[in-house]
């Protein structure tokens, strides 16, 4: 059976939010209702996007110069470093990572955003990346701040970093948001707390390291991200 | 057992990273999926995305993942002999929706593509729906009205409950400046897009 080595484990919603959880509003009318159709792998969802490193400028990476005008932006700056990984451990080679952030004042250069902190005219907010062979991605940026929204009363976001990754095919697609270790605002989150299952939304949580650290540099985060995997590889004979 | 990384909602900024071109900044992928000279039957497929209150949601993200004209896909998985016949063509687009919750695409109809076993599928594109306020996206296919025999005995569309199906059938307009195909996504309400949990 062919087919077998090539499928795709189900997407495991004990670990992915439910599309209507009604802390966070505007789920209410923008989460389908009705049960998914179940249906079968074929090419169309085996395959999917390609890029790679031809398709990256060379600062891409580097959020604190990919927009700089006329200095460096202002804030913390960090080194966020991971693996991206299937569910099985496996590495996911040359699949591109896109982040997007708010500013250390928890501000984001979209029109939309009215919070009254000042935007970085050094700062855009956004990077992109493609993993190594091992599956090892880097971005350098600045810690983004917290920033008011009105979901409820006095309803603040927890500092993250929004992921969005495609890995090896369709069924791979991902977005996602990193949050900072300790952050005082993440029991009070909706949409962090919108992931059913404990050790699940903890995996969103990346983990300080001094190995990623720089001295006199930047202070590092560690973010691994598990992406769906195949079943089981291939007979190898 | 799995160690899946939760997904979360691409928020109300997403355009910051992913449709950079607001901001006069590069992207990856655009509406235009296909170029003006990629072999094929140049179509638009326009749509609006509606909450299930029916008002427009002017802040989702669409994606398109698709075959060529001749039903092959640009990715090393695609394992049948010969080549694109445009190597250019990625067969990926993505767009954010406008105030009003339209989006569009300019690329070719694909081709009919392999199914399960010996079976084929009709032409369809793969669809990604993002949005704030969808902590998770839905996947979701567009098939075409004037494929009604192949839709037929489409695999995949013949797993949707028949009073659904209409729900992933683009309708053609063919008009002086060209072909279009509109298919509206419904998020929530009485006609809800079918989404898939391939």
């Amino acid at each position: 059976m062919e087919r077998e080595g090539k499928e795709i484990s189900p997407r495991d919603w004990k670990s992915h939010p439910p599309y209507v959880h009604l802390p966070y509003t505007s789920t209410a009318l923008r989460g389908p209702k009705r049960p998914l159709v179940l249906t079968p792998q074929t090419l169309s969802e085996l395959t999917g996007p390609v890029y790679g490193h031809s398709d990256l400028d060379p600062l891409d990476g580097d959020l604190t110069r990919n927009a700089a005008v006329n200095g460096e932006p202002l804030g913390e700056r960090i080194i966020v470093e991971g693996r991206v990984l299937d569910e099985y451990g496996r590495p996911v080679p040359n699949t591109l990572l896109e982040v997007w952030q708010a500013n250390a004042a928890g501000r984001y250069i979209h029109k939309r955003d009215q919070h009254h902190a000042p935007i970085d005219p050094n700062f855009h907010g956004a990077g992109r990346c493609v993993t190594d062979e091992n599956g090892r991605y880097r971005f350098i940026s600045i810690k983004p701040g917290p920033y008011p929204w009105r979901n409820h009363h006095n309803a603040w976001r927890p500092s993250h970093i929004h992921f969005s990754l495609f890995g090896p095919s369709l069924l791979t697609r991902l977005v996602t948001q990193m949050f900072f270790p300790g952050d005082p605002l993440l029991p009070f989150d909706p949409i962090y707390n919108s992931v059913p299952d404990e050790t699940a939304r903890k995996r969103l949580i990346s983990e300080f390291s001094l190995d990623i650290t720089e001295p006199e540099e930047a202070t590092g985060y560690r973010f691994d991200i598990y992406l769906r995997g195949r079943k089981s590889t291939p007979k190898e004979t | 057992m799995s160690n899946e990384t939760p997904s979360q909602t691409v928020g109300p900024y997403f355009a910051i990273g992913l449709t950079p071109q607001i901001f006069a900044r590069r992207p990856i992928a655009t509406s235009a999926i296909c170029g003006p000279d990629t072999p094929g039957e140049q179509i638009r497929l326009a749509g609006q995305v509606l909450d299930g209150a029916g008002q427009p949601v002017e802040d989702a993200m669409i994606e398109v993942w698709q075959a060529d004209a001749d039903g092959r896909y640009a990715h090393p998985a695609d394992q049948r002999p010969g080549s694109l016949r445009d190597p250019t063509f990625r067969g990926f687009g993505r767009a954010g929706t406008n105030a009003t919750g339209d989006f569009c695409f300019d690329t070719v109809k694909p081709g009919a593509v392999p199914g399960p076993g010996n079976t084929l599928q009709a032409p369809h594109l793969n669809v990604i729906v993002f949005s704030r306020g969808m902590l998770t996206h839905a996947f979701t296919r567009v098939y075409f009205d004037d494929e009604a025999t192949a839709n037929e005995t489409d695999p995949v569309l013949s797993l949707v409950d028949q009073a659904r199906r209409g729900t992933l059938i683009a309708r053609r307009k063919n008009s002086p400046t060209g072909t279009t195909y509109r298919f509206d996504i419904h998020l929530q309400g009485k006609s809800e897009t079918v989404f898939l949990d391939p």
